[in-house]
């Protein structure tokens, strides 16, 4: 029937969508604050670890996907969590292999992401409820939306710390760097104030 | 002596210079989200100091005692949440069995310890820093537990009194806590290089 297909679909849009705004993991959820914290210093390992997240929330919820029938309740996290670290196993191992200088950067925060709460979280509501395609779209959805989360974080403490993108330098010579904005506290004030000005932009539109 | 004033300056390095929560981001997450009374600030950060000295020990034992000899490092992140996941049923248990008014005011955050980065990040510390002595790994644990919640009684102290404050309407919630951590954090920023 045309009118379900079409259903089907714009249930598929809703998914990739609300991943990227209306429930934006990190704005709107408050979900995995410590990688979002730890690694945003520059762009390029917030890219790289949006990468591996994205990839490890894909795999992991098509796993739970396909033992949702299986699952019970009182070992629910802990197979979520196993599975999960299946494959920020493979992940890490990946880029030792790879990408050695950015493994390096990322440290411990790489096999962190096996507790990072995007994953569980979406496992939870989402993937163990829901059929293979809608968790797979879900996935991708909040993966890219947590990247460009981080990604938005990293460029302005970037830019604020050395006056630089992707390492390629863009503010004129005289810039004095706030090297506070590497530290700690660069994270947290950044996010701070990021999230105000997300509260301000909803409230306005309503 | 001598093995006294390094397990000594382990401990204060931990609680204080290099707190988990301050300056490498581990458990954020209950950092935000339990730290708005000091009851129940000071009961999560108790838990999670239980959960992480057991854990901490045990994977320090795992890792040198079987990971180690056998060549299984592979299998490092796996084994130690399942160590990880086991303690915090043990935890689970307990408080559900001999504190049960506790046990309600947690709700979900009681499991949601599992997913702590701080204990999972503390075991790989211990194992990037390559402590290679048993009692050094555990009183690093329990230093890293009691810094915890020292860190989140310390915000939900300040969060208490942010209540009665007078602030911007966008800024309420969380953002202003993320600030006030930033500020914390710089003031902790004054103990780094006291020691080593």
């Amino acid at each position: 029937m045309p009118g379900e297909k079409q259903a089907t679909t714009e249930l598929y849009k809703r998914t990739l969508v609300a991943g990227l705004w209306n429930e934006n993991p990190v704005f709107r959820l408050l979900l995995g604050m410590c990688p979002t914290l730890a690694v945003t210093a520059a762009v390029k390992p917030a890219f790289t670890m949006g990468l591996s997240v994205i990839f490890v929330l894909v795999c992991s919820n098509i796993v739970v996907s396909f033992m949702r029938n299986l699952l019970k309740p009182h070992l629910r996290i802990l197979m979520f969590t196993l599975t999960i670290a299946t494959f920020v196993t493979i992940a890490d191992l990946f880029l030792r292999a790879f990408q050695p200088r950015m493994s390096e950067v990322l440290g411990p925060y790489v096999p962190l992401i096996i507790v990072n709460c995007i994953i569980i979280c979406r496992a939870e509501t989402c993937a163990s409820k829901n059929n293979l395609i809608v968790s797979i779209i879900d996935a991708l959805g909040m993966g890219v939306g947590f990247t460009l989360t981080l990604c938005v974080l990293a460029g302005v403490r970037e830019i604020l710390s050395t006056g630089a993108i992707w390492e390629i330098p863009i503010l004129p010579a005289g810039f004095v760097p706030w090297a506070a904005m590497r530290m700690p506290v660069g994270a947290f004030i950044t996010l701070g104030l990021l999230l105000a000005l997300v509260n301000a932009v909803t409230k306005r539109k309503t | 002596m001598d093995t006294l004033n390094i397990l000594l300056i382990g401990f204060i390095s931990i609680v204080i210079v290099k707190n988990l929560v301050l300056t490498k981001f581990l458990g954020i997450c209950p950092y935000l989200g339990v730290s708005g009374r000091i009851d129940m600030a000071f009961g999560m950060g108790m838990a999670v100091t239980f959960v992480v000295t057991l854990s901490g020990t045990l994977t320090w034992m795992i890792d040198h005692w079987v990971l180690m000899k056998f060549g299984l490092g592979v299998t490092r992140y796996v084994c130690f949440i399942l160590v990880i996941a086991g303690a915090v049923q043990l935890v689970e248990m307990y408080v559900r069995k001999f504190f049960p008014f506790l046990y309600k005011s947690f709700g979900i955050f009681l499991p949601l310890i599992t997913t702590n980065c701080a204990i999972l990040g503390l075991c790989l510390f211990i194992n990037l820093w390559g402590i290679d002595n048993l009692l050094e790994a555990v009183v690093l644990s329990f230093g890293a537990g009691i810094g915890f919640t020292m860190a989140i009684c310390i915000m939900a102290g300040i969060r208490e009194n942010l209540n009665l404050a007078d602030v911007p309407e966008c800024l309420k919630g969380a953002p202003i806590t993320l600030i006030t951590a930033g500020l914390l954090t710089l003031a902790f920023m004054g103990f780094a290089g006291m020691i080593r």
